[in-house]
């Protein structure tokens, strides 16, 4: 049995190394100054993936939604084991929100039509959002677990995993199709194997080819293109035309999520209140913090 | 992301220094098998930069996944039971990372599962991984056993046992130390059984003890043991090749004051089937010389990994702590140990990476010249004369590395431990560990002591002149000329020393003399290495300048003992030991 498993993977600014200039004036991120990483949950998902593989013969296809340079990541998965990576990038994608961007990944899920398994990252560094996933799996009409630790078995088109709810490990069996979200604490990601990365330093999209090219020459680019596909070096771009993407559901125009204002919030703590470990005191505790409207 | 190669600009300037893109012409013969293996190089740009890579990827693994378990592994270690060794969960962890990195066959040809690197690409890759976890090294760096394989074994042998060594789905071991044969391997008794009249499968018995013997339940067992009946010397012994099976029991593994991650086995042979490696008789004599080696300039890469791990750690300690209301690294006293420990690093790093290169060299013509003789097409003169020069050389060199890295590495744990104080002897820091650890790097694959005896023939050979003559040759720098002048003397006093010694020719005062005369060889070897680094690299002139003033004083003493023919040692060891008559040689 092949298992065909599908991973999401998205660049995110390094949000661990803020420097001062992180924030435009505006309360936008300025992405400009931040290094470029791997959203490290997604590393998870995709360590989980090629486990996956390694035991059952599978294959990986990895998607990322991004700008060019989100290439970078893509490579990174080939370096550890991934078969097939795409990159869905097009301007008309920029300014998407959780909806826009779950629904443009989808459409690339749905393109690619053959899968067993979608693994996302819990969530993304940058906007800390957990929904794609969710969101993903309600689009293209899958079950869906979040916070899977580990998976036990894959037999019959029934899966059999764990779900890491931090006090309690809940186990499930359930049928594929299946999409899950996996977080830091489910393993640890795997290093570069030094034959991949050998071999899929060369792997570049068609974007890359054109700008190592001169852009004009279009016989050359073709070649070069052409040439690295026979090498299985070629990642695939996919555009909103590709996905066959209605523009209404893309990008800015795709994106309800508006931005009111950002904050810059310092806890500190002032004073401490001890509060009697019994029934009444907690529920004097509860109605407080619904009052003061910190809860509901 | 943590990473012990990015982290640590000397490795590079080092691999750099050493012109990889020249050696990889030598290595990938026209950048052919690019046409075979889709991840080899087409040309030495590219060959260089998977080289430089190689060594990033194993920094990170070592930084961020090795170096974090290596406490726990040393306080726990492996367990033997019920004749079998099982390894810690972390070292079985650690052996899985390398694997799932492809990082077991550095050095290996590519059509059986290698990356077809230089020797100086797998010393900076034991070098990180020792600076992690000393202990790992023992199992990383096994992957000599092999390159022997490679090098001696026969078409079958190298297609059944390499890929297993290659892929890291086994590991290895060097069979050699018996109870009564550890420095003098000649007395080797492990004996071979030859197949019996009529079986023509080529397989051998193996029968007896073997102790000491570093991952002895490794997977591929290169083993000495030997074959001609009757025989009590090295021409008695050959090479053999098993894999581990029922036959073979653990009986235990040592207890040991460092490199816990790495088991040490007591193991016995119970007509243990095994297969002849090259010729009979030759075991010794050539093949584990030649794994010997290798496994020697490991050991020197493993020292390196360990003295960098401690000057990290001082250098950090000595700028926190503050006594008398100053940071300890302000004291004369401090810092003095500081600079000699970076800079002793600093020069045994030079020599680590150059031997490795030498040895690739040596290597490379080696082949070249096989590969020849198989064709049958003539082999140039230059090339042969090269060959032999770069042989001699590395006969040389490996051990000084060895002996050099491996003192220092001592000295620096020392120093660590002296630097952190109290806190140093204490278990809260790894310096213990590290000093633990750096304990057996003077001892095993040959003693400090050894080496010396490996070396002296060499210098007085005048194998180390050619390159003495270029040093004298060369021009330098105008800021680096009292620098020059104070080596080239030194050049003038070593050869002195020796020609005085070979006058005596007095077999015990040659003997004692040896590490004398080794020790300023070193030292001298060493400065040019400096005073080159330092024309190619500004950075590099203020750790010549230390370097060359303090070996000077050492040279200045070694020198002065020689000359001055004060030998007291030799003439009164009888009377101060009270060694009767009877015992002494």
């Amino acid at each position: 049995m092949s298992i065909n498993l599908i991973v999401l993977v998205k660049q995110v600014p390094d949000t661990k190394n803020i420097t001062a200039k992180a924030m435009k004036d505006d309360g936008t991120v300025n992405r400009a100054a931040l290094p470029a990483i791997f959203n490290p949950e997604d590393l998870n998902a995709l360590e989980l993936a090629l486990d996956i593989k390694d035991r059952y013969n599978g294959n990986v296809t990895v998607i990322t939604m991004g700008p060019p340079r989100a290439a970078n990541i893509l490579r990174e998965t080939l370096f550890r084991g991934a078969d097939r990576c795409i990159l869905v990038t097009d301007r008309a994608f920029a300014g998407a929100d959780t909806l826009a961007t779950s629904y443009t990944l989808a459409q690339a899920i749905k393109k690619i039509g053959n899968y067993d398994l979608i693994l996302c990252g819990r969530q993304a560094i940058d906007g800390d959002t957990a929904q794609i996933g969710p969101q993903v799996a309600e689009k293209i009409g899958v079950n869906q677990i979040t916070y899977v630790h580990k998976i036990h078995e894959i037999r019959n088109d029934r899966v059999l995993l764990s779900r890491n709810l931090g006090r309690i490990m809940e186990k499930i069996e359930t049928g594929l199709p299946l999409l899950i979200t996996v977080p830091a604490s489910a393993n640890q990601p795997r290093s570069y194997g030094a034959k991949l990365m050998m071999r899929f330093k060369r792997a570049r999209t068609r974007l890359e080819v054109e700008a190592e090219n001169d852009k004009d020459n279009l016989p050359a680019i073709a070649a070069a293109c052409e040439s690295l596909a026979n090498r299985g070096l070629l990642i695939e771009t996919w555009s909103a035309a590709d996905l066959d993407a209605d523009p209404v559901d893309i990008g800015l125009r795709g994106s309800p999520t508006k931005v009111k204002k950002v904050q810059s919030v310092v806890f500190a703590a002032t004073e401490t209140r001890k509060v009697d470990p019994t029934e009444t005191g907690i529920r004097q505790l509860m109605a407080e913090l619904i009052e003061e409207r910190t809860f509901g | 992301m943590a990473n012990f190669y990015s982290d640590n600009p000397d490795i590079k300037f080092n691999l750099e220094r050493l012109d990889l893109p020249a050696l990889a012409d030598l290595l990938e013969i026209d950048y052919s098998e690019s046409d075979e293996f889709d991840f080899a190089p087409t040309d030495s740009d590219d060959a260089t930069d998977n080289y430089l890579r190689v060594c990033e990827l194993a920094g990170e693994i070592c930084a961020t996944k090795i170096a974090p378990r290596a406490q726990q592994i040393d306080q726990e270690g492996n367990v033997c039971a019920n004749g079998e060794v099982t390894y810690h969960p972390l070292v079985q962890e650690n052996l899985q990372d390398f694997k799932q990195a492809q990082l077991m066959g550095i050095s290996l040809p590519r059509e059986f599962g290698g990356l077809n690197m230089p020797q100086v690409v797998k010393a900076a890759v034991l070098e990180l991984v020792s600076r992690a976890d000393a202990g790992l090294m023992n199992l990383v760096g096994l992957q000599d056993i092999a390159e022997t394989i490679v090098e001696f074994g026969s078409a079958e042998q190298k297609e059944e046992f390499v890929p297993i060594l290659a892929s890291g789905d086994g590991t290895g071991a060097m069979v050699l130390t018996e109870p009564d044969a550890g420095s003098d391997l000649q007395a080797v008794r492990l004996k071979a059984i030859p197949p019996e009249d009529g079986d023509d499968s080529g397989t051998w018995q193996l029968y007896g003890v073997k102790r000491f013997i570093t991952n002895g339940n490794g997977d591929v067992l290169l083993v000495q043991a030997r074959s001609e009946e009757g025989t009590s010397d090295a021409r008695g012994l050959s090479l053999f090749v098993c894999h581990k099976d029922e036959t073979i029991r653990i009986r235990r593994i040592e207890e040991k004051l460092g490199i816990h991650g790495s088991p040490t086995c007591e193991m016995t042979f119970n007509y243990t089937p095994a297969y002849l490696i090259g010729r009979r008789k030759f075991g010794l004599i050539k093949y584990i010389m030649s794994l010997m080696n290798g496994a020697r300039l490991g050991v020197a890469a493993q020292a390196l990994g360990i003295a960098e791990a401690v000057y990290r750690m001082a250098r950090e300690y000595a700028e926190k702590r503050i006594q008398f209301n100053k940071p300890i690294i302000t004291f004369p006293a401090v810092y003095e140990m500081l600079v000699k420990m970076k800079v002793n690093l600093e020069g045994g790093r030079l020599l680590v990476y150059e031997t490795a290169k030498v040895v690739d060299l040596f290597k490379l013509a080696q082949r070249q010249i096989e590969t020849a003789k198989k064709t049958g097409s003539e082999i140039d003169p230059q090339l042969r004369q090269q060959a032999k020069f770069n042989e001699r050389l590395a006969g040389v060199l490996t051990p000084f590395a060895k002996y050099f890295l491996s003192e220092m590495c001592n000295r620096t744990a020392y120093d660590g431990i002296q630097v952190l104080g109290g806190s140093g002897f204490m278990k809260d820091y790894d310096m213990e560990r590290y000093y633990r650890d750096a304990r057996i790097t003077s001892i095993y694959e040959g003693t400090s002591q050894l080496q010396v005896v490996g070396a002296i023939g060499g210098l007085f050979s005048g194998t180390l002149n050619p390159l003495f003559e270029k040093f004298n040759e060369r021009k330098f720098p105008a800021q680096l000329s009292d620098l020059v002048q104070q080596v080239k003397a030194a050049i003038l006093q070593m050869n002195k020393a020796i020609e005085h010694i070979k006058e005596r020719k007095q077999a015990e005062l040659t003997d004692l003399t040896a590490k004398r005369i080794v020790d300023m060889g070193i030292d001298i070897y060493i400065s040019t290495l400096f005073l080159a680094a330092a024309s190619a690299s500004a950075d590099k002139v203020n750790s010549a300048r230390v370097w060359v003033e303090e070996s000077n004083l050492r040279i200045e003493s070694n020198y002065r003992s020689i000359m001055d023919d004060s030998f007291a040692i030799l003439d009164l060891h009888k009377q101060i030991l009270a060694i009767e008559q009877s015992t002494s040689c």
